[in-house]
């Protein structure tokens, strides 16, 4: 049997391996070394790395990001934290302006090795400033790469190859998911970018679905596997890149495809999904595209409210139904 | 008291700016444990479950909140922080409706979008707590502006905590209200820790204050356990405010009695820190205080019976009030005008 450890687990240990192997690399967020991190993926790394390699900042999100910028600019391999990824808000600019365009500003002159870590989404009562899910900003900015894990096997082997990779990475956790425990083999190994993962395998529909919402779609494909429909779960992990050859060649197995997804559904991965596959792959589809996400709306504070805004497992088997049956 | 510049004196209460009625006196002290008493009400219920998210605790830190809002006229308006329970009620929020927001029902005052973080009631002049730490500061000018604008002789006080003060946004927005004179108070709530970071490990300087040297404007220092004390040194910085002459940097130096959050035990303090500053416990400064002015021990008694019972009622309030209809977390996104309404379908 496999070991099983958690998401905050996986990540955790993806760092540590990743900090013993090249002293380049070095960690920079708020409270993540004395503290051990507010949602305490860091914890123990400071009293293992020291204060040098785990660097503690002040609440100055924009500092932190071009502070990691510069030293990636330079060959270092920084990790940066932001506590939630709605203070990426604060530091837009440095990502968005500095760190995804730099490279191209600079005719290739600059590489920004650079992972920037970020927990999202909904789920806790957080309420609109603190469980957003914002990727749709980040993958509308050419320059970043953007990665989106859901299980702790996913979440380890993708952080290792973030952290290797000579592009800026912003790698997209959950905090909803940092108890959830996964299969973890005890040797290293490392996840390509790029590279989609078929959670379930199925012949009716597609259901493709990003971080917290592949556990959503697996429960509602358990649950629809009894009424006769079998759905085949796609997890892209990465959405820049996207493999579109695994969806596509998923949506062309089955014909249907529905999209999950936290974020808002007006201009979000969904949509782009959609495009995609309704550009290259119009012949395989037999039915409209569905996309099942959060109401166009923020999230708000009351659970009652936060459970209406936010996609459920009865949404995600009511869009399928809908395809499959018409 | 005031220095323009890097020198920063402490302000002292007791003085002669603004003398209090005895009545004036014991209503400070009836506020203050109201706040206290509304914030152990509400650790209380989150630990039992019943208030959803995450809460803040400004429980030692209530003689800021109120000496400051004391120093306020009706008209005028707060900008508060995630730690903002304190600031609102002092600032006349009503307790049923803040309870309930906090319990997150349909008749708490944002109509349970909001919560603990985000409690607003314009009606009062409550520009709203925030989730973002620094994110109120600049939104401070803009109200001061606009009070300018229409010479109503309001100010606005903007709570912000240590931590924050190392925003982009505390020094773009300190530096905008100095060259524009806004009525500003900028009040640097200065508990000692950004969450897990103590003062000394997110900034050089010891007084916040000192930063006000940087855009030309007074930076004082006050013992924000000394309610009359903040009460006296915001007077002085409204009047300034009031007279057109600008902002001021007003540094309270206090302490949080509690972890950052409702069940963070504090582990990151030094050993002995919580004790010394329980000792300066603004409540109990306070009370021994009015005693020495005559005010009978039991009528302080009577007050806080008072406050625990209002609060009391205010949970009742919100405990029985009946959570939101799933449709209306649609409302609110935008104004209904036909683009509004549009828009979120
Ligand atoms: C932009 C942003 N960064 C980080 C946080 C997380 N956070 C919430 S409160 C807090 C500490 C704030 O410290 P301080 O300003 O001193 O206020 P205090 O909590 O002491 O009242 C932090 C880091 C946040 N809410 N917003
Ligand atoms: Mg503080």
């Amino acid at each position: 049997m496999m070991r099983e450890i958690t998401c905050r687990e996986a990540v955790r240990e993806a760092l540590r391996e990743e900090l013993q192997r090249d002293e380049d690399i070095f960690l920079i967020g708020e409270d993540i070394g004395f503290y051990g991190g507010t949602n305490k993926v860091t914890q123990g790394l400071w009293q293992e790395f020291g204060s040098e390699r785990i660097m503690d900042t002040p609440i100055s999100e924009a500092a932190i990001i071009g502070a990691a910028l510069g030293a990636a600019a330079v060959g270092m391999r920084p990790v940066a934290e932001i506590m939630f990824i709605d203070f990426i808000g604060v530091c837009m600019d440095q990502i968005a302006n500095q760190v995804a365009k730099l490279r191209y500003m600079t005719g290739g002159k600059v590489t920004i090795p650079l992972t920037i870590r970020a927990p999202g989404g909904a789920g806790r009562s957080a309420a609109a400033q603190h469980s957003q899910s914002l990727e749709a900003w980040l993958i509308h900015t050419p320059g970043l790469l953007v990665a989106m894990p859901s299980t702790p096997y996913d979440a380890k082997g993708l952080l290792k190859a973030a952290i290797r990779e000579d592009n800026p990475v912003v790698f997209i956790e959950n905090k909803m998911l940092y108890n959830t425990k996964g299969p973890v083999p005890e040797g290293e190994y490392v996840i390509p970018l790029g590279k989609a993962d078929i959670k379930r395998e199925g012949g009716d529909v597609t259901l493709v679905a990003t971080s917290r919402m592949v556990y959503f779609a697996l429960e509602a494909a358990a649950k629809l596997a009894d009424e006769g429909i079998e759905c085949e779960v796609v997890d892209p992990r990465t959405l820049v890149p996207l493999d579109k050859e695994t969806i596509l060649e998923s949506v062309a197995k089955t014909g249907r495809l529905v999209v999950v997804h936290e974020a808002p559904e007006r201009g979000g991965f969904g949509a782009e999904l959609a495009a995609v596959v309704g550009n290259e792959g119009f012949d395989y589809l037999d039915a409209p595209i569905e996309r099942v996400c959060s109401k166009n709306a923020p999230i708000p504070f009351s659970p009652r409210l936060e459970r209406f805004i936010t996609p459920q497992v009865e949404d995600i088997m009511a869009a399928v139904r809908t395809t499959v049956l018409g | 008291m005031t220095s323009i510049g890097s020198c920063c004196l402490l302000a002292r209460g007791k003085g002669g700016l603004g003398r209090l009625t005895k009545e004036e006196l014991v209503s400070l002290q009836k506020t203050m444990l109201q706040i206290r008493h509304f914030e152990q009400a509400v650790a209380k219920a989150f630990l039992a479950g019943q208030i959803p998210g995450f809460l803040h605790s400004s429980i030692g830190q209530e003689a800021v909140a109120v000496g400051v809002c004391a120093s306020l006229r009706e008209d005028d308006y707060v900008v508060s922080t995630h730690r903002g329970h304190g600031h609102v009620l002092a600032k006349g929020a009503d307790l049923n409706e803040m309870m309930a927001e906090i319990y997150g029902k349909a008749t708490g005052c944002c109509r349970g979008k909001g919560g603990s973080m985000h409690i607003a009631d314009f009606n009062r002049g409550i520009v709203g707590a925030n989730g973002i730490v620094g994110g109120g500061i600049p939104i401070a000018n803009g109200v001061a502006l606009a009070a300018k604008k229409r010479q109503r002789g309001q100010v606005v006080a903007c709570f912000f905590g240590d931590g924050a003060s190392n925003q982009g946004t505390f020094h773009e927005a300190l530096n905008l209200a100095s060259i524009w004179d806004l009525p500003v108070v900028f009040v640097a709530e200065n508990n000692l820790y950004g969450m897990g970071t103590s003062q000394r490990r997110h900034q050089k300087v010891e007084n916040i204050a000192d930063r006000a040297a940087a855009y030309n404007i007074p930076g004082v220092v006050v013992d924000g356990n000394d309610v009359l004390a903040v009460r006296e040194a915001t007077l002085e910085a409204c009047e300034r405010a009031r007279r057109g002459e600008g902002p001021t940097l007003l540094e309270c130096k206090t302490y949080r009695h509690y972890g950052h959050f409702v069940g963070d035990p504090g582990a990151y303090r030094e050993p002995g820190e919580l004790e010394a500053w329980l000792k300066k416990d603004p409540l109990n400064l306070f009370r021994r205080y009015l005693e020495e002015q005559g005010i009978p021990a039991s009528r302080l008694d009577e007050l806080e019976a008072e406050a625990v019972e209002e609060v009391r009622l205010a949970v009742e309030f919100a405990y029985r009030s009946e959570e939101p209809l799933e449709e209306t977390a649609l409302e609110d996104v935008y104004v209904p005008t036909e683009a509004g309404r549009r828009a979120i379908l």
